[in-house]
């Protein structure tokens, strides 16, 4: 394979890890959270995505908005009932109880969904962009991952409510004297997360079959991306997640297929020992 | 008072475990194994993630490369025992090498960076196919006798690692070791600043977590006789024994013990009623314990008994002295 095609390979895959970390990196940077249910949440998503295409015929792109706020309400009724009254407890208390959380969705979606890879075909084709080889889903789903992520972006930036969560990051005592009820951002938080982690979901659905087996492989995705590129910040896990592709691009094309994820979490390994605040993060936030 | 009823509780549990090939069939003497070898693995993780606090998620990388290591020398003819011997001296040197390491993390990232050590464990053992087999996995040389002499030597063996372990952490618990680690949890750069060697401690307990793993991992091994690397290095386990020793009481000497008995035998009651659902039902158990059982077993008995007494107990579970 030429460069070229190694490089455009990487940055189509990067974008969509970006797209999967960017909630786990939100929930982690403002919650202080790690949050073992993101990966579930993903097959969640891509699941609905393709039962709505299945079963009702929905055009995947069309389900993805609603795909996102189902799990939206999903994941501010999680927080507020259950994480929000240990949200200030050690990482090993939250991050159990999500685990225990995940245990039980992933239950529930073994039971209901079965674990079956299921993908949405869309038989679009492909196009060649510079002898560069691209197929139109992929494409799409490359492109519907950079604009949610834009969004989310300029929703931190410029809402009252991303001013609200990043205050609380910044924060919280400071905030909830400033008037911003903390459980309710938190809660907030975490739908956003979730809505994050649907989304991703509807677009893995679209270009690579998924299924339940698989909910551990972007949890650890999500993990690598957010500490290469750094915590808490949107450009942090867009940096995190085209870095990631393009390392396993590269290394998929360098030392085989199997040898790529190896080399995505060693590195990860080694930035967490000599710059755990990533590559865009910025120092100060444990 | 508190102790020695602790302590004889203790004694009738291993009394009962070590009778179970002399009282039931092979299914309980399966469960009994189950039951010792989940108890070492959080009397192990106990050393590090209950004494000073650190959520340390490698307890599969060394249970896998315990089982590997034993399964591996066995395989080239070294003896039994001096193959779980070799298992145990190279995963703690394995541990010492990356606790200097990792250990300089904290909170989340060490969460997540002593996750990372076993998939990258479970990545490097599937894909160095001329060592471990790769995906494939590797089959054990099965031990002589037949099935029930085989695991009344396995339930002894993994009882005998329990036993050290809960010796080696009332020990920890009493000397200058454990008074350094529970500084260590209470505040590192305190524990620093009065001259408390915060690094050799740390590495102390990650080993002390890690060489029991290790020996439990290759009896694993031994007496399944196939491993392979989905099955040595699961995240699972890994969250298994800190659950357990949460489950039980965190930091106390009894504790894990309690939570992984009290665990293992949930668990077999769900998969035997509850088969499909029996994955969710344990995470219902967990859930239940964050919320309604923060101090462990082990904290819901203190508090009980603290009750009637003049000075009740601190709300964190400490050890019964």
């Amino acid at each position: 394979m030429d460069v070229a095609q190694i490089i455009a390979n990487g940055i189509v895959l990067g974008s969509l890890y970006a797209c999967v970390a960017v909630g786990f990196s939100l929930v982690w940077g403002v919650l202080n959270i790690i949050n073992m249910l993101h990966g579930s949440m993903i097959i969640l998503g891509g699941y609905l995505t393709f039962f709505a295409w299945r079963d009702f015929g929905v055009n995947p792109v069309l389900a993805l908005p609603v795909v996102a706020g189902l799990l939206y309400l999903l994941g501010f009724a999680i927080q507020y009932v259950f994480i929000n009254r240990v949200v200030s407890a050690p990482v090993l208390t939250t991050l159990t109880l999500t685990f225990g959380l995940d245990m039980i969705l992933y239950n529930l979606m073994t039971v209901y969904f079965e674990a079956t890879p299921r993908r949405v075909t869309l038989d679009l084709g492909g196009v060649e962009i510079l002898g560069v080889a691209l197929p139109v889903d992929r494409l799409i789903g490359m492109a519907l991952a950079l604009s949610l992520t834009a969004i989310l972006f300029l929703v931190m930036r410029g809402s009252r409510i991303g001013r609200a969560i990043v205050a609380v990051r910044m924060d919280r005592e400071a905030a909830a004297l400033m008037g911003i009820r903390v459980e309710r951002i938190y809660a907030i938080t975490f739908g956003i997360g979730a809505l994050m982690a649907g989304a991703a979901g509807a677009i893995f659905a679209m270009v690579f079959p998924v299924t339940t087996n698989i909910s551990g492989l972007f949890l650890g995705k999500a993990f690598v991306i957010c500490v290469i590129g750094g915590l808490g910040s949107v450009p942090g896990a867009l940096v995190g997640g085209l870095a990631l592709g393009l390392i396993e691009s590269v290394a998929g094309s360098v030392f085989g297929p199997q040898h790529a994820i190896l080399v995505g979490f060693l590195l990860m390994l080694v930035l967490l020992l000599v710059r755990p605040t990533g590559l865009v993060g910025v120092k100060g936030y444990e | 008072m508190r102790e020695i009823a602790g302590w004889t509780l203790f004694a009738v549990w291993i009394a009962a475990l070590a009778a179970a090939p002399f009282l039931g069939d092979n299914y309980t003497v399966r469960i009994a194994i189950s039951i010792v070898m989940f108890s070492a693995l959080a009397q192990s993780w106990n050393f590090i993630g209950g004494f000073t606090g650190y959520p340390s998620l490698s307890t599969a990388a060394f249970f896998g490369i315990g089982a590997y290591v034993g399964a591996i020398a066995q395989r080239n003819g070294v003896p039994l025992v001096l193959a779980w011997a070799l298992a145990v001296i190279a995963v703690a040197a394995f541990a010492a090498l990356l606790g200097a390491v990792i250990l300089r993390l904290r909170g989340h990232y060490f969460a997540i960076g002593s996750i990372a050590i076993v998939e990258i464990a479970r990545l490097i053992a599937s894909s160095w196919s001329e060592v471990t087999g790769g995906g494939n996995g590797l089959n054990v040389p099965l031990m002589k006798g037949g099935p029930e002499v085989v695991s009344m030597f396995v339930l002894y063996a993994m009882m005998a690692v329990l036993l050290m372990a809960v010796a080696a952490t009332a020990l920890v618990a009493r000397g200058r070791l454990g008074f350094g680690l529970r500084c260590i949890e209470q505040n590192e750069d305190a524990a620093d600043m009065v001259g408390i060697d915060t690094t050799r401690y740390k590495v102390a307990a990650f080993v002390l977590s890690a060489v029991f793993c290790a020996a439990v991992g290759a009896i694993y091994a031994s007496w399944v006789g196939y491993i392979d690397p989905t099955d040595s290095f699961s995240i699972l386990l890994t969250l298994k024994a800190p659950v357990m020793a949460l489950l039980g009481g965190a930091g106390t000497v009894l504790g894990p013990v309690a939570g992984a008995g009290a665990f293992v035998l949930l668990e077999e009651i769900f998969w035997a009623n509850f088969l499909e659902w029996n994955r969710a039902i344990l995470g219902g158990v967990i859930v239940v314990l964050i919320f309604f059982l923060p101090g462990g077993l082990l904290g819901l008995r203190l508090a009980g008994l603290g009750a009637r007494k003049p000075t009740p107990p601190p709300a964190t579970a400490e050890t019964p002295r």
